[in-house]
């Protein structure tokens, strides 16, 4: 017996050590969050102007991304780039390094953390130079030192003008001073099937569907009429970002979980149309959500950015809406952006000027904008760029039926609001979702998905209160 | 004398041997498990770039655990999985395993259907979940089926109804270790002396009366193996319904695992270190007082001392 228990102790250790190897991570090191007085934007200017960088002594200049994206842009358009191999680089007589992470499982913020954290003791060569964030998290490093304001590199706000507001909104830190910058111009809109649009609303002009679906009312009357004639509109994971971008208040105040009034009208309004069987409960990025993009899936319409347009309907599989050009685009119920990607400088980095140029070349210089929207169709950060494509064929776009959003893009864009963005989003947004399908596909009433959701929150934020 | 010498000389070789298992031990399993045990009484936890403790707060973590009442919810999901899916696969592989090594059947192509059953374990688990959650999801291809024979009129959302969820977890890790546990009981069975089906044969027993009154108590022992490894593997599921409900345990949790809570306290964004730490040690628990009462249960009247 003694020998049993003995192997039995023993077989029970090694299955339990398997995880217990997981909470043993060791991480050292507090978040120096630093408390700055809010400063007018002259002030900030006049930093600016009086910041002398120096020389360059960094030989290595690390980038910290997460895909292919910003190192084909800088490849295809920052003059001086050569390429050596698929993760090295050279800019003069500076190396370029690479550090690709994947995004999944926040396998990038992870690496990221733990190279930031340690910054201050790395190798010069090993410093992060430059990193890229997205909006779902950039207040979480833009609210740190780590990361440096631009002023602190020489940039004006002059240098940032022809940018839309809301991407400097987003990366401010507490002071007000800009952190980041970005390229693209992330607003984005509805995006509806002209077929089912003729049939249902009797018009497939961007202008005369808008009116159907100018706010959330006129919304759900057409999706009553779609759901009558057969379709569907789309999924209520669509419609989320929408109402979530448009809230009176951030996610977490005062170390608090709140939920907004617009995000419990989400609950309400997709409930009755899941009722009604005029969306669908199915999750973005599966098989089911995707099928809308097939004349068969009977889809109505998909809510996106212009990134959505080109890497998101298949324009190139044979068959679907967007290979026949049978796609529209309108500004839809209310303005919003989804994703969009900021340059970042690390603080520490030996290299500011070399740092500086990148930051100004790739989002702010007109005319490699202009090349970045003509070649690879990003909607670009730049008013004068958009406005240039709008009144031109060049912004004319095949898989919309040569429509050109980019008028309907740049009004977006100006009517964003992003007061309301907490380090939180991500998370939260995530499982408010995960927990409220529970509630649409009718396994849970609201409270208990409510209360789902504040659990959700307490496990993935455990410093947050939910009650 | 000589002789003695010889004998602590080799054991010495005894030691020497064991070295680098003592060593792989030491690192990867005792000193994590001992370090989780420490951490489990501190509060230490981060959100992101902001760090809490490490502050040492005794038991709270224990404590926590004990009155928020997660913990039975999800111990009594990962055994109901657990269960719903050892039961037919221990009766399935019985079956296939009396069948192989019947001799009087003369079954052909023994080594194919072997590797057979075998494969579905080679399959990662969370590409047998992907593949499952495609075939099973709304507009996949059983429901198309299902529609087509005209079974059903709309889509089934298998992915919405609590027991079509679990029920699926469960024919996975059904399918996927039954070869393996046939296998091994295959191996029990050829190990019973065949003098004693012979001479049951002489007197006159069935092929059933053989299974029930040999075959099957001359098996107690790897029977036990096979309970207590698989219910110690069920403990841990954790793939195959992460990937499957993609993460969030859902219709409300009802296939969530223990594991998978575990996941939940220490991955993305979140990592209590504390109480998860105080979860393992509790999962530790369990998993031991499981395995010595299955262990007590089949082992009550096993008189020969093995």
């Amino acid at each position: 017996m003694k020998k049993r228990l003995v192997s039995l102790l023993a077989m029970a250790t090694m299955t339990a050590s398997m995880f217990a190897a997981c909470g043993t991570t060791d991480m050292g090191g507090e978040a120096a969050t630093e408390e700055k007085e809010p400063a007018t934007a002259e002030e900030i200017d006049a930093e600016a102007a009086a910041v002398d960088l120096g020389e360059d002594t960094g030989k290595v200049l690390n980038i910290y991304v997460w895909n292919e994206e910003f190192k084909s842009r800088v490849t295809d358009h920052y003059p001086n780039y050569e390429e050596v191999d698929a993760t090295h680089g050279k800019i003069g007589d500076v190396d370029v390094v690479w550090q690709i992470t994947e995004n999944a499982g926040n396998a990038y913020q992870d690496n990221l953390d733990a190279a930031l954290k340690g910054q201050a003791d790395a190798a010069d060569d090993d410093k992060v130079d430059i990193f890229l964030i997205e909006a779902d998290y950039a207040s979480k490093y833009c609210d740190t030192d780590y990361t440096m304001p631009l002023s602190d590199l020489g940039i004006t706000s002059s240098d940032l003008a022809d940018q839309y507001e809301y991407t400097q909104t987003i990366v401010k830190d507490g002071s007000g001073r800009v952190k980041a910058s970005s390229w693209q111009a992330a607003s984005a809109g509805l995006i509806y099937n002209r077929d089912i649009a003729k049939e249902v609303l009797g018009t497939e002009e961007p202008d005369e569907v808008q009116a159907a679906v100018a706010d959330w009312s006129k919304y759900n009357e057409t999706a009553k009429k779609v759901a009558d004639a057969g379709y569907t509109m789309c999924s209520v994971m669509d419609t989320y970002r929408t109402y979530s971008n448009n809230v009176s208040g951030q996610w977490v105040q005062d170390g608090k979980v709140v939920v907004d009034d617009n995000i419990m009208n989400w609950v309400d309004d997709s409930m009755a149309l899941v009722e009604d069987k005029a969306e669908t409960t199915y999750a973005l990025w599966g098989d089911d959500w995707a099928k809308g993009k097939y004349p068969e899936g009977k889809q109505f319409c998909y809510f996106g950015p212009a990134w959505f347009f080109n890497f998101c309907l298949d324009v190139d599989k044979e068959g679907t809406v967007a290979n026949d050009g049978r796609w529209g685009f309108c500004e839809g119920p209310q303005s919003y952006y989804w994703g969009g990607t900021w340059i970042c400088a690390a603080t520490g980095t030996d290299n500011p000027n070399l740092v500086k140029d990148i930051i100004l070349t790739m989002t702010t210089d007109q005319s490699v904008l202009k090349e970045i929207a003509t070649a690879d169709l990003d909607c670009v950060n730049s008013k004068t760029v958009l406005g240039e494509l709008a009144n031109s064929d060049e912004g004319n776009m095949d898989l919309l039926g040569g429509q050109n959003p980019y008028a309907q893009l740049a009004a977006g864009a100006e009517g964003i609001d992003l007061s309301n963005l907490s380090p939180y989003d991500q998370g939260c947004n995530e499982e408010f979702q995960n927990a409220m399908k529970n509630y649409f596909e009718g396994n849970a009433t609201k409270e208990e998905a409510l209360d789902l959701f504040k659990k959700a929150i307490s496990e993935k934020y455990p410093t947050l209160t939910v009650e | 004398m000589n002789k003695k010498s010889k004998v602590v000389r080799y054991n010495k070789w005894g030691y020497i041997f064991l070295l680098p298992f003592i060593a792989v031990f030491l690192v990867f399993q005792l000193i994590p498990l001992v370090t989780t045990i420490y951490n489990s009484f501190f509060l230490h936890m981060e959100d992101g770039l902001t760090v809490v403790g490490p502050t040492f707060i005794g038991l709270k973590n224990y404590s926590t655990i004990i009155s928020n009442g997660d913990l039975p919810k999800y111990f009594t999901n990962t055994m109901i999985m657990w269960f719903m899916g050892f039961v037919p696969q221990i009766l399935l592989s019985l079956l296939l395993g009396a069948w192989f090594t019947d001799p009087s059947l003369k079954l052909k192509f023994q080594r194919f259907f072997k590797t057979v059953i075998y494969l579905p374990n080679l399959i990662m688990a969370s590409a047998f979940a992907m593949l499952f959650f495609t075939l099973f999801s709304d507009m996949g291809p059983i429901n198309d089926i299902l529609k087509n024979l005209g079974v059903i009129k709309e889509s089934y959302q298998f992915m919405s109804h609590v027991w079509s969820v679990r029920g699926l977890v469960a024919t996975m890790n059904c399918l996927m270790w039954f070869g393996n546990t046939t296998i091994l009981l295959m191996a029990g069975m050829l190990g019973i002396d065949p003098a004693l089906f012979e001479a049951a044969q002489v007197d006159g027993a069935t092929a059933t009366q053989i299974f029930y009154k040999i075959t099957l108590p001359l098996l107690k022992p790897i029977l036990i193996y096979v309970m207590i490894t698989s219910l110690i593997g069920g403990l841990q599921m954790f793939d195959v319904p992460q990937i499957l409900t993609n993460k969030t345990g859902d219709p409300m949790r009802t296939s969530m695992t223990l594991i998978m809570y575990l996941n939940k306290n220490l991955s993305v964004g979140s990592r209590n270190y504390g109480f998860a730490g105080a979860l393992s040690v509790f999962m530790f628990i369990l998993t031991g007082v499981l395995s010595l009462i299955v262990f007590k249960v089949t082992g009550k009247d096993d008189k020969d001392g093995r």
